[in-house]
């Protein structure tokens, strides 16, 4: 179990904005940005961040990955996850008090605050996720001299053709109940605000691959864009004088 | 300014403290609340919708807007005769069997209050039996059904299917939204109509009632 600080996990402005559909760069009124500050302070009130690692051996990870068998036949992951250093599962929430404050303003008929708590709480848990990921990545990296060129990213069941029926496999490894995370027959984790996945670690050049497997044109998010140009970014501010191989370069073929 | 047009003006807002003084100055004037309620309330949250679709103004202004709407309603509630309360409509409303995710399902609530609808919100987690059972006895027009998981989205085809099994299919529409919910699912199982988010989905629920 890993305890999380409330610090480290309040979103950025731009992260709880994009969930309420507004966009990086548009003029916002100072009512919004009002309902951020208190939803911020809400947040860090209520939030309980917790997180559980564990490492996972690829056969291991491999049994957990084909879940109840519903995955899409051709998917990222397969064909990351072979590739990796190491693996781990994880789970992390902000807690259920969250979810309660937020049922109480709608209650109260605070929609507009609400709201921005619902979205400001969801950032914070990926948030939270994101400090998970820096903590194991860390662990591989201890010792390692050449640590530039070793990256890490997650991924989620119910996301990148993983089917999200593999949250009971990952489950049942992981036991996220020893941290409150329960998981309903409908494959939904409460409380609603938490996150599941694997961390996959390894060669900076195994984590690149193009957005146009079948399930890709349904993903609103695209979010592995942006995390991939994050690694980019990591990489070509380590070494200035050496400019990055493009993402688009490094497709998958 | 006129008191209506202001009372709209105050909604757009979002000043859910000052509509309340201006409801009681409108009804000192002796307008009716019928009045007040179709072209001050309603008239300003037509207005918020309608800028919220061109992108003029973001979510949250939507929902303060929403909130002085309601406070606006529960003053006004009262002053109406008891079966001469305002509905455009009936509309069952809730988050479908499997699923807790509310927020989504909340906001359509709240816009479809706002735009003079009457909603019997069942909350989450809802078997399809539930959604038919209250939309009959109320004499509702729409069921609105509303899924964040892909496991969960085939619970809204058991409840269209069982509408057309009872012969009820044309009495009474439903409108489906959710994360993973799309236009072409929506077509795919038959549902009468698709919300990409909540003020669509109002507009969608007033096409189809306007068209019933």
């Amino acid at each position: 179990m890993i305890e999380i600080r409330k610090q480290e996990i309040i979103p950025s402005q731009e992260d709880a904005f994009a969930l309420q559909g507004i966009s990086s760069g548009s003029k916002v009124s100072s009512n919004i940005i009002l309902l951020f500050d208190q939803a911020v302070k809400i947040f860090a009130e209520h939030a309980q961040p917790v997180g559980i690692i564990a490492e996972i051996s690829k056969n291991d990870f491999g049994i957990i990955y084909a879940g109840e068998g519903r995955n899409e036949t051709d998917t990222p992951v397969a064909e990351i996850f072979q590739k990796a250093d190491r693996l781990a599962l994880f789970a992390t929430t902000v807690g259920q008090g969250l979810h309660d404050k937020i049922n109480e303003l709608f209650v109260n008929k605070d929609f507009a605050l609400g709201s921005m708590l619902d979205s400001v709480a969801s950032a914070g848990v990926e948030k939270a996720a994101d400090v998970l990921e820096a903590f194991f990545g860390s662990t591989v990296t201890r010792g390692i001299e050449d640590d530039k060129n070793i990256a890490v990213m997650r991924y989620s069941p119910g996301y990148c053709g993983w089917h999200v029926s593999g949250q009971r496999k990952l489950f049942e490894y992981l036991k996220p109940e020893e941290i409150g995370i329960t998981l309903r027959a409908s494959y939904l984790m409460e409380p609603l605000k938490s996150a599941s996945g694997v961390f996959i670690a390894g060669g900076v050049d195994i984590h690149f691959f193009a957005d146009t497997y079948s399930f890709c044109s349904q993903c609103e998010t695209h979010s592995c864009r942006e995390r991939m140009y994050r690694i980019e970014h990591s990489i070509n501010a380590s070494e200035p004088g050496e400019q990055p191989a493009s993402i688009d370069k490094r497709r998958k073929e | 300014m006129d008191i209506l047009r202001q009372i709209a003006l105050v909604l757009q807002r979002g000043d859910s403290s000052g509509i309340n003084e201006l409801l009681q100055q409108a009804l000192d004037n002796k307008l009716g609340p019928r009045e007040i309620l179709d072209d001050g309330l309603i008239a300003g949250m037509n207005v918020v919708g309608d800028r919220y679709k061109k992108h003029e103004i973001f979510l949250p202004e939507v929902l303060l807007a929403a909130k002085a709407m309601h406070v606006g309603m529960d003053k006004l509630k009262p002053l109406f005769l008891k079966d001469e309360v305002p509905s455009r409509g009936r509309v069952v409303i809730g988050t479908v069997q499997g699923d807790i995710h509310d927020i989504g399902k909340n906001l359509v609530a709240i816009m479809l209050s706002g735009a003079g609808f009457e909603v019997i919100d069942l909350g989450k987690d809802v078997p399809p039996k539930k959604f038919i059972e209250t939309a009959v006895e109320q004499n509702a027009k729409v069921i609105g059904m509303s899924a964040l998981l892909t496991t969960t989205m085939p619970v809204m085809k058991k409840v269209i299917g069982e509408l057309k099994e009872k012969g009820l299919s044309g009495r009474i529409k439903t409108v489906i939204g959710g994360a993973p919910v799309s236009e072409e699912f929506a077509d795919h199982i038959g549902a009468d109509g698709y919300g990409y988010d909540s003020v669509q989905a109002v507009d969608c629920i007033k096409r189809l009632i306007s068209a019933s």
